[in-house]
């Protein structure tokens, strides 16, 4: 099958190298990043990608633009790794729609076009018969959306709820065991990485706010928006309020919860016992999915990180080659 | 428990007492008029909480009292919850927020610990609330998030049941 890629940073970087190292019989014919293009209908040379990507600052032909890969190169599937816009979700929407057109099936990592689109770019994907796939955008690495789709297949999803931002779940774990006040453990995230200079996206619950309503509209459809959410961050919590949580025998995480029962749409700290299956330390991220035949299953996982989001967009990758190419 | 006794004066007085002589602690008294046509005799639904064992003696000296029980319900029918309050929890009156819940007659803040910060800081405060039911535990939050709303607390809810 081949697959053309648009964006070369963490996520795009980690599926690059995944299709270097492993023999996935997936051919690269398309790459972009923000200021250039490359284009070889008979398979571009990673290696030599990633080189000039590393050396250079970008990847192909300074003259050539993601247009261009999008709506010249011959693949099966795009692979749409471009920055998260939660506003417009551009330019990832346009992106997805030129490549539907062309009935190319797509996968993506990008939040923005799925939170904010999803249905339009679900329908059109339908109407050309092609894959629209974005395990990635979700809990990175745990394969939420395969669950959903296959492994529970015929449940009826009463309500979930869950770990999804593994910022806040760093800082949280981080106050709880060292007594840190907010500011102090965000400075630590941030050094190691896992914080944004701009962590307002994180620490006030948008992020795991926009995962909740990618998993609201996939599982119920019902077109709920980030606005629908009822959300509070951490960035108020005081490490007193964690020893007390502590003195309880209990602790506070960020838990993302969706009852379409009870009309509850909600990103907010809580008070978990300690024995609760979503209480870990350190950036992972777990969901907890109610239902009728299952009843509870908790998937736990790396929520972020370059090969280990590659993993997701992998495994869709697959799962359309098996589905759509190899039998065509 | 739900009680029955003689509709006069001291009766309920009568009743109330041993609940105290063996340790309990009530919290809920509610008047029930009907359904005795000749109105003679009061019924009462009391909920208690009760130390463990002392079911026994408080039933004994009910019954010297002259007060007979109907019903005694089961014991885990108490729900609690323990929530976290963050902000100016004294500047924002702290007694008046527990009140609110305390005043509903169904629900009380039956155990409080608090953070002593510096002046001025946001003060962090872990309150237990029990309740006779689910129903009425529900409604005892909803006071609490409509009050945390109005003086601008931030208030950390469980995220399940412990009961
Ligand atoms: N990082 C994770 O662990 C993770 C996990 C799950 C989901 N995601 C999502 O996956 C997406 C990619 O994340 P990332 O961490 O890889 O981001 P990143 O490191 O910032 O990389 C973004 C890449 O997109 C390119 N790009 C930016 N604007 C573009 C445009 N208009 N046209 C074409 N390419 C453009 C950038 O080009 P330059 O190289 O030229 O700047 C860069 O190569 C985001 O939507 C993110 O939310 C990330």
């Amino acid at each position: 099958m081949k697959v053309a890629l648009i964006g070369l940073g963490t996520v795009g970087r980690g599926v690059l190298e995944m299709l270097a190292k492993k023999d996935l019989g997936l051919v690269l014919t398309g790459i972009a990043d923000s200021k250039s293009a490359f284009l070889d209908p008979a398979g571009i040379d990673i290696a030599r990608v990633l080189a000039r990507k590393k050396k250079e600052g970008f990847c192909g032909d300074q003259h050539l633009t993601a247009e261009d890969v999008i709506k010249k190169a011959d693949y099966d599937a795009l692979i749409e790794v471009t920055p998260t816009n939660a506003l417009s979700g551009e330019p990832a929407i346009g992106y997805i729609k030129a490549a539907l057109n062309r009935k190319k099936h797509v996968v993506t990592s990008n939040k923005g076009p799925i939170a904010l689109a999803a249905k339009e770019l679900r329908a059109m994907a339908r109407k050309k018969g092609v894959a629209l796939r974005y395990e990635a955008t979700v809990a990175g690495a745990i394969p939420v959306m395969h669950t959903l789709d296959h492994g529970l297949a015929g449940n009826e999803i009463l309500a979930l709820y869950g770990v999804l931002n593994g910022t806040c779940n760093f800082i949280l774990t981080r106050m709880a065991a060292e007594g840190l006040t907010y500011e102090q453990a965000l400075m630590e995230a941030r050094e190691m990485g896992y914080a944004e200079a701009d962590p307002t996206y994180d620490v006030q619950g948008i992020d795991a706010a926009i995962k909740l309503v990618i998993l609201a509209n996939t599982i119920w459809d019902n077109g709920v928006k980030l606005d629908d959410v009822d959300r509070t961050g951490i960035d108020l919590l005081t490490p007193d309020a964690l020893r007390l949580a502590d003195e309880g025998g209990c602790t506070i995480r960020l838990i993302a919860e969706a009852n379409p029962k009870k009309h509850l749409l909600r990103v907010s700290p809580r008070i978990l016992d300690k024995n609760h299956p979503l209480v870990f330390e350190g950036t992972l991220n777990a969901l907890t999915l109610e239902t009728d035949m299952a009843k509870e299953i908790t998937l736990i996982g790396r929520g972020a990180g370059s090969v280990e989001t590659a993993s997701a967009i992998i495994g869709d990758l697959l799962w359309i080659r098996d589905r759509y190419v190899q039998r065509a | 428990m739900k009680l029955e006794m003689k509709d006069s004066p001291g009766q309920l007085v009568a009743a109330l007492k041993p609940i105290s002589d063996v340790g309990g602690n009530i919290i809920a008294v509610i008047h029930q008029r009907d359904p005795d046509p000749d109105g003679d005799t009061l019924n009462v639904q009391i909920v208690l909480e009760l130390p463990k064992g002392r079911i026994d003696n408080l039933v004994s000296l009910l019954k010297e009292q002259g007060v007979h029980i109907q019903r005694i319900g089961e014991e885990r029918l108490l729900f609690q919850r323990t929530v976290i309050l963050i902000g100016h929890l004294m500047h924002t009156g702290l007694s008046d927020t527990v009140d609110q819940i305390d005043s509903t007659g169904f629900a009380e803040v039956t155990a409080l610990a608090m953070s002593m910060p510096g002046v001025n800081e946001r003060s962090s405060s872990r309150i237990t609330i029990k309740a006779v039911s689910r129903e009425d535990m529900e409604a005892a939050l909803a006071i609490l998030r409509r009050v945390s709303r109005q003086k601008s607390l931030l208030l950390i809810e469980p995220l399940e049941d412990l009961s």
